[in-house]
């Protein structure tokens, strides 16, 4: 039986990138603090893994200022959202080969 | 990677689309209570102007006098924070419940797209009042919370923007037939949030 763990993408490895991706795909824009404050998850770690995802073209940033306070947006690209969609695809092709 | 880990990883997916685009704390039981209030509070207004003795088909134009209309607005006031406290305290609870925040970017969004109609429409009612078309208060009401209530729905339970076009029906039904704005009136935020409430509470929140 060969499983195709070849056409998960290398990008989407990570839970958290998964997640981040997941929210951007459902939603418009998302801010950097709701999505700290929806996943539960440190400055740090978020800003890697969206510096991750922004390196891969998957997400698009937009800096600018709310009064004063910085706010910076993040989008999903049309290539961010493909990928995304082709790894649940794959995910899914996994569960039903693992299943026969 | 295992199976399990797959299915888990889809869940997390499933769960935030969900809850990062939906506002989902939102409390049933404040819609009963909502209904409640407004019932109550066309139950006083009805007293008030000895409703049913005068005969509102012949003239649009109620000619009331200005303590009257300042116990109506009252009235209306209280079951507005009283209706929308119960619905805070309540969501919040809900939300407390389920682990999430009440005050977050779905509900911010929720807000805005609810207030804009309201806003619009509660500004032209307090034109129209000033101006004494009180006739077209109850449906103009109606109506307009029921754009609103469409407005919001894609950031909540479906449902809602079911009750939203009932309310604009209601209203606009309301408009056909002046001088029984209080019982549109009733129906519009006693009998539909009501029912809405119940139906909302058996699905999810027990």
């Amino acid at each position: 039986m060969k499983i195709p763990f070849d056409k998960l993408d290398k990008a989407f490895e990570n839970r958290l990138r998964l997640q981040i991706m997941s929210v951007l795909v459902a939603n418009q824009r998302y801010d950097f603090n709701s999505l700290k404050e929806l996943l539960d998850v440190t400055d740090g770690n978020l800003a890697s893994h969206l510096k991750g995802l922004e390196k891969e073209e998957y997400i698009l940033v937009n800096k600018s200022f709310l009064g004063r306070k910085p706010n910076t947006n993040y989008e999903a690209t049309d290539k961010g959202k493909k990928a995304f969609a082709a790894h649940l695809d794959a995910l899914e092709q996994l569960i039903k080969s693992t299943k026969s | 990677m295992k199976e399990t880990d797959i299915k888990d990883d889809l869940a997390s997916i499933r769960n935030l689309m969900e809850r990062s685009s939906k506002f989902i704390s939102l409390s049933g039981l404040s819609g009963v209570l909502a209904g409640v209030y407004a019932l109550i509070g066309a139950a006083v207004t009805y007293k008030l102007l000895n409703y049913g003795s005068i005969d509102y088909n012949e003239d649009m134009f109620v000619v009331v006098d200005s303590s009257v209309i300042r116990t109506l607005i009252a009235i209306a006031a209280a079951v507005l924070i009283a209706s929308v406290l119960t619905g805070v305290i309540l969501s919040a609870r809900k939300a407390k419940r389920k682990g999430q925040s009440i005050w977050n970017k779905t509900s911010r969004e929720l807000l805005f797209y609810m207030a804009t109609p309201l806003v619009a429409g509660g500004l032209l009612m307090i034109i129209f009042i000033l101006r004494g078309y009180y006739g077209i208060v109850g449906p103009t009401s109606l109506i307009f919370y029921g754009l609103a209530l469409v407005g919001a729905s894609s950031f909540t339970f479906t449902a809602v923007r079911s009750l939203g076009i009932c309310e604009i029906v209601l209203g606009l039904i309301s408009a056909l037939y002046p001088g029984y704005g209080l019982y549109f009136w009733a129906i519009g935020f006693g009998v539909l949030h009501i029912i809405y409430g119940s139906v909302m509470y058996l699905k999810y929140d027990r």
